[in-house]
């Protein structure tokens, strides 16, 4: 069952060319994404660096006002929300962010921090707010002293597990992770992940999990998008895309993943840098690195389709 | 095994700060070859960085200090030497290279200028000569249309980019060592294939050893010959790479390779290493990573030296006591 479906989201940001530059210029962040999220079910959303899909996630909870297209999260229409019902709406959709250490305000205990969204939609009372932060901090694994510490007494991962805990406090269906563990050293990202997992099969969370490290999106997610400078190339479930990648630059990304294993050697699968955002190669956006590309593919923009059931690309190879 | 480039013994390199003292580099000792490529790999804070600015010479003092230990490249310790006689080392013995190159180059240059000064300095070349070696350099690090690029700015270069220009300008004097400290860490994956493979060939070409300091375990996969793993300021264990991934000896080596997501095989849950990195102001008793492993029994309560397994291998774990592993 969906919970969330946006179609055809756009955002579109001016680019003030400076002095030298005059004329207006976009940056094509996020350029017409469809995307929905399965009750349940984790959708990891992979790309590299400029790719648009933190700005993605941003449009999901309105962090950022989209362009144009449509989202709907539990069957009402998430863009047409204003004032008290947008806050009361948003509490069925929350964030964890990348860095714990800009994420928390240095001056709030992890206590208040995780409590504020309890007051703010009125979810306990007195007594039953700290009962309840309590009882948070014991799902995400932190002592009950945590509760008046500081951010800055605590190590990455812990206050990574405070991010979590003031997610789940105001008790949403939906948690959109922006790369939630890549600041977190290799030994500490494993908890983060298991404690994620636990907490979605726990409470039966819908995840978005944005991230560039492929090993550990492949880990988590039931289906998988890949982003290309503002749009999904490929999307398909997780173990598929993996083991049969349609979209060279979904094969591309794989193959340039250093195996742990001594003597095997990583090919360099994609050669030369994404290109800048403001400037988009027209056609497929990925022509100018793909190994694969020919004539066609400078001149028109291939659109994302439906190749077998369930696995969708956006690339002339795999038009007939 | 070739023949010793560098050997460092018994470093240690502390901070002292209004918080107290944190041992960052507490005893450190390994050696790398001629031509031999070096992992040195670790997490955040157990010092492999600061061991890499110790070999430079580049700590802070104050708050840091190296306080005692020996490193000797080349026969010839590093320590006993004046700020003079240090700069000739830097730049055309060793050079290092940081994770980020935007905070690394100068902006108001272009990078074909900063390679060109670096030449001009070091080799004693005049502007021309060391223009056209500043640009056979960008070919080297295979930056496209190197005679445009000269004229760059760093801004006006990807990340990739940046990082080749660091590359060309610390290896424009021949150095005979390479310090990378996480070169490929800020790049995008298909980038950081791109940087890992251009560091092996131009190592392999030129006959230059590289110490390769790196968290990511994959990375050294790659490319390193021999691996040295360090936690909280200590070495854990040192291994030629194969055997490293084959069969770590040491638990925390172990817990690292387990922890990693491997492609194709889905696990309900990632192995995980308990707890938290000790804090190096206040570093525990006995082993230091007792406290998060597994497999502690009552000698943990001791430190343990480095045991020596034989075939290269160290270990510095009770349970390798007699060679055991």
């Amino acid at each position: 069952m969906s919970i969330l479906a946006a179609k055809g989201l756009k955002k579109y940001y001016r680019s003030q060319g400076g002095y030298f530059l005059r004329g207006r210029q976009f940056v094509r962040a996020v350029d017409g994404v469809d995307i929905e999220l399965k009750k349940g079910m984790t959708l990891g959303l992979v790309g590299e660096s400029g790719c648009g899909k933190s700005t993605l996630a941003r449009l999901l909870l309105r962090l950022e006002e989209p362009t144009a297209g449509t989202l709907e999260i539990d069957g009402t229409d998430f863009l047409a929300l204003r004032g008290g019902e947008l806050r009361r709406a948003r509490r069925k959709i929350q964030m964890i962010f990348q860095d714990p250490y800009s994420s928390l305000n240095p001056r709030l205990t992890a206590g208040s921090t995780i409590a504020e969204g309890i007051k703010i939609h009125k979810l306990a009372r007195g007594a039953g707010v700290e009962r309840r932060v309590v009882e948070l901090l014991d799902k995400v694994g932190l002592p009950r002293a945590a509760y008046s510490r500081y951010p800055h007494e605590f190590s990455g991962g812990q206050r990574q597990r405070i991010g979590i805990a003031r997610a789940l406090a105001v008790e949403p269906d939906i948690i959109v992770a922006d790369e939630p563990v890549s600041a977190l050293d290799v030994s500490v990202q494993a908890q983060v992940i298991n404690l994620l997992a636990d907490l979605q099969s726990d409470l039966g969370l819908t995840y978005l999990f944005v991230a560039h490290d492929l090993g550990i999106v492949e880990h988590v997610s039931d289906r998988i998008s890949v982003m290309y400078l503002g749009r999904i190339v490929e999307s398909g479930p997780a173990v598929e895309l993996f083991s049969l990648p349609l979209h060279p630059y979904t094969e591309g990304l794989l193959a340039s993943i250093p195996s742990a294993k001594p003597g095997d050697r990583v090919r360099v699968a994609i050669s030369g840098d994404v290109p800048s955002p403001v400037d988009i190669p027209a056609g497929c956006a990925f022509h100018t690195r793909c190994p694969k590309a020919f004539d066609h593919c400078s001149t028109e923009t291939p659109q994302l389709r439906e190749v077998s059931p369930g696995r969708y690309t956006a690339c002339w190879l795999h038009v007939d | 095994m070739p023949e010793e480039l560098l050997k460092i013994e018994d470093l240690r390199t502390v901070f002292r700060t209004e918080a107290g003292t944190a041992r960052a580099v507490d005893g450190v000792g390994f050696t790398v070859g001629r031509g031999e490529t070096v992992g040195l790999v670790g997490e955040s804070g157990c010092g492999k960085s600061v061991t890499a600015l110790s070999i430079m010479r580049l700590v802070t003092d104050p708050p840091g200090r190296i306080e005692g230990g020996s490193i000797l490249f080349e026969g010839r310790d590093l320590l006993g030497l004046s700020e003079k006689e240090m700069r000739k080392v830097r730049g055309n013995e060793i050079s290092i290279i940081f994770q980020e190159p935007l905070s690394s180059l100068n902006p108001v240059f272009t990078c074909g200028e900063q390679i060109r000064e670096a030449v001009a300095l070091h080799q004693k070349l005049g502007r021309r000569a060391s223009k056209k070696k500043a640009i056979e350099m960008l070919r080297l690090v295979r930056i496209p249309d190197p005679e445009k690029r000269y004229g760059s700015y760093p801004h006006q270069m990807s990340g990739g980019m940046r990082q080749r220009v660091m590359i060309a300008m610390a290896l424009s004097c021949q150095p005979k060592l390479l310090i990378a400290d996480e070169p490929s860490t800020a790049l995008d994956v298909s980038v950081q294939a791109q940087i890992i493979e251009l560091l092996a060939e131009l190592s392999a070409g030129r006959d230059m050893a590289v110490l390769l300091i790196t968290h990511d375990l994959a990375v050294v996969a790659q490319i390193a010959n021999r691996v040295v793993v360090m936690y909280a300021g200590a070495v854990v264990e040192e291994s030629p790479v194969v055997e490293l991934f084959d069969s770590p000896a040491h638990p925390y080596t172990k817990g690292l390779i387990d922890s990693l997501p491997r492609l194709g095989q889905r696990l309900e849950r990632l192995p995980m290493i308990p707890g938290n990195v000790p804090d190096p102001f206040d570093l525990p008793e006995g082993c230091r990573f007792s406290d998060r492993c597994r497999a502690r029994f009552e000698k943990c309560a001791t430190e343990p030296p480095l045991f020596d397994l034989s075939g290269g291998r160290l270990a510095r774990c009770w349970l390798c006591e007699g060679g055991g592993g």
